[in-house]
């Protein structure tokens, strides 16, 4: 039991409807997260990497979507298919969440305290009294100054990074074994992130819980993550080991997104190598490779005609036609196509 | 230098934020406090700060978008601050502005051509003839297709639409553009594409460019000097290498150490500054130096006076105690410094 991964999602695929009929917006995606470690999920908009997690969780029904098909196991139970009150049993509780815009997540007309206590009396079935005193602790956890007082304040009256750490606390509070993070630092300064980032590695330390965050920024990556897995055009294009990725990315994808950032470009002593082109659209998915039009590494035939599969390499799995013979680390400047 | 494309001296810009204070005074507040700097022709500078440094207010000051309280403004020889309606009216060709958000500063009824011509219909007087040619001639060279002049707004993507916005702002060969956050709405690798774009068009335009933006990266990237903006003052500015590898202001060593770097391994081994605290309400900035209640180095003296402005070897200065009081680092570096102090948090 103890070895088993803590989630696990296999060929999970999703579909929402669309002016385009049904299009399908995450496919086959298949990751594990174990005990005690964190993961995150990279991608760009539109990559599907949100709505795999909202899936796995049962929240894409309410909004029109439909799972097609897979499997989501958490903690020995299958979430696909589970009733919403067995799921409200687990999310909130077991399952802690923290989003990008604290202040929609949070009710303005009710103080942090009552919101935290409400988590805890409904999972928990505690008392008023022993709800009170553990929203207090997790104001506590999270480095709130004086929580014992601060407690009784509404959402309003904390700065953008507290109110992410009231979020933080109130995820938390029930001791949940995941910790779902979706971009929780993406509306922040950089300065407020890299204390969030801080206190998550430091509640993740200290509970042993997994963390499953997902970010588009791959400096965020290497500072928190453990394993990583890169998605593009709803499919999972790479998962690795985080060293691994950095170190010796496998897909042209993840190594095209590292060499477009400005701080890599820098480093390097280069302009910003850009991926041409925009990123692949669900009504129009390409055939073969969906990163094919954009690839300066593509060759007609393997990577154009029949769709690829997720295959192993060393210590990373990797979409792509010529993932054997690529040498993707480190590439030396080139001429922007 | 050359003579200055723009020059700005002690802007302050305030904002009146109504007579609800104690007796009914009038509280204003300072969002940009006795900023100065200097832009050559053909040159970006970047001001870069975090929500609250009064980095965009400045930008928006400078192109007289909003009230100007006191400080000059020189586009070249013409003085901004004193141009009455008609001499406005004639500077408004001469600078330009981009905006962050591509969805909204494009008028989604105007078609592209549309949107391009206008700067030349109100500020020139071409024939139709010209204009059209104008216009094909800026979409190409903006890398989208002169055929598109006829589709709208929505079918672009985020880039193409700030390719666009970036067209319009160019149609009158302006002096000076100001770039208020161009990429921060866009993916990666579409950022990639305009911050390249942004170079290809200022090489062959010889436009200045002020880059207002938060992303560090993208900054030194762009700008070969750079200005670091905290609670509406400028803390630190010089050669962006300088400023960036060796920061003397215990700010922007804070700031810099906070981005993280994509690779795990440097990550693990960083000297990290932690702020801790929030930014301070600008209508009562802590006295003496307005960084000091979050500083990890602050000293008894950072509260009684404002910090001199200490000139660094190589351009601009370090507005900070510390070159002269405790450490006296006296203009060097912080990076020894904090160093030694290892993982430095102030919680």
């Amino acid at each position: 039991m103890a070895d088993t991964p803590l989630l696990q999602i296999k060929d999970l695929s999703v579909q929402f409807p669309s002016p385009h009929g049904f299009l399908t917006v995450v496919d086959k995606v298949s990751f594990n997260v174990a005990r005690n470690e964190i993961v995150c999920v990279v991608g760009e908009s539109g990559s599907g990497k949100s709505v795999t997690m909202q899936a796995a969780v049962g929240l894409v029904q309410p909004k029109g979507g439909r799972i097609t098909s897979g499997s989501v196991q958490f903690d020995g139970n299958e979430l696909v298919g589970m009733g919403n009150r067995q799921l409200n049993r687990i999310r909130g509780n077991s399952i802690g969440f923290i989003f990008q815009e604290p202040m929609s997540s949070l009710n303005p007309a009710y103080t942090v305290g009552e919101q935290i206590a409400e988590v805890v009396r409904r999972h928990r079935g505690a008392s008023r009294a022993d709800a009170w005193k553990r929203a207090i602790e997790s104001l506590d956890r999270v480095h709130i100054a004086s929580a014992a007082s601060r407690v009784h304040d509404y959402p309003h009256q904390f700065s953008g990074g507290m109110r992410q750490r009231v979020m933080i606390a109130m995820a938390i509070a029930c001791d949940p074994k995941l910790l779902i993070a979706d971009e929780p630092t993406t509306a922040l300064d950089v300065t407020i992130q890299a204390r969030i980032l801080e206190l998550l590695r430091e509640l993740q330390r200290d509970t042993g819980m997994s963390v499953l965050f997902i970010t588009h920024d791959l400096g965020v990556v290497a500072d928190i993550a453990r394993h990583v897995v890169v998605m593009y055009g709803a499919q999972v294009v790479e998962a690795a080991p985080v060293d691994e990725l950095f170190k010796m990315p496998r897909h042209p994808y993840t190594a095209g997104l590292l060499e477009a950032m400005p701080q890599v470009a820098l480093e390097r002593g280069h302009d910003p190598i850009a991926i041409p082109g925009t990123v692949a659209q669900a009504h129009a998915w390409p055939s073969g490779c969906r990163f094919n039009p954009r690839c300066r590494y593509r060759v007609d035939g393997p990577c154009t005609t029949v769709p690829l599969q997720l295959e192993p390499l060393g210590a990373s799995r990797v979409r792509c036609a010529r993932a054997d013979e690529l040498n993707l680390a480190d590439q030396p400047a080139m001429v922007n196509a | 230098m050359t003579k200055p494309c723009l020059t700005v001296e002690n802007l302050v810009v305030t904002y009146d934020v109504g007579s609800t204070g104690f007796m009914g005074q009038r509280r204003l507040l300072h969002a940009v406090n006795d900023v100065s700097f200097e832009i050559a022709a053909g040159e970006t500078l970047g001001l870069v700060g975090e929500s609250g440094s009064g980095k965009s207010t400045a930008g928006l000051a400078i192109l007289r978008l909003i009230d100007i309280a006191s400080g000059k403004v020189r586009l070249g020889d013409t003085d901004v601050v004193a141009a009455d309606r008609a001499g406005m009216r004639a500077l408004r060709k001469r600078m330009q502005m981009v905006f962050q958000d591509p969805y909204s500063s494009l008028n989604p009824s105007m078609t592209i051509a549309q949107l391009l011509e206008e700067p030349l219909i109100v500020h020139a007087n071409f024939p139709a003839a010209e204009r059209r040619e104008r216009v094909a001639r800026m979409l190409e060279s903006v890398g989208l297709h002169a055929g598109y002049a006829a589709r709208y707004p929505h079918e672009f993507s985020g880039g193409q639409r700030q390719r666009i916005a970036i067209a319009r702002s160019m149609m009158l060969h302006p002096e000076l553009v100001v770039l208020d956050e161009p990429v921060s709405a866009l993916d990666v690798s579409t950022q990639s594409q305009i911050l390249n774009l942004l170079k290809k068009i200022q090489g062959e335009s010889g436009t200045a460019f002020l880059l207002v933006a938060h992303d560090l990266a993208v900054v030194r990237l762009m700008s070969p000097r750079v200005a670091v903006m905290y609670l509406g003052e400028i803390v630190e500015t010089g050669p962006s290498a300088r400023v960036y590898d060796e920061p003397r202001h215990p700010y922007t060593a804070a700031l810099i150490s906070a981005v993280p770097f994509p690779d795990p391994e440097r990550q693990r081994k960083m000297d990290r500054i932690i702020l801790g605290g929030d930014l301070p309400s600008p209508l009562s900035p802590p006295s003496g130096c307005r960084f000091r209640t979050r500083c990890p180095f602050a000293m008894d003296v950072c509260a009684q006076q404002a910090p001199p402005r200490v000139p660094i070897e190589g351009g601009g200065y370090a507005a900070c105690h510390l070159h002269a009081h405790g450490p006296k680092l006296g203009g060097a570096s912080l990076n020894g410094f904090i160093h030694k102090q290892k993982m430095v948090v102030t919680e």
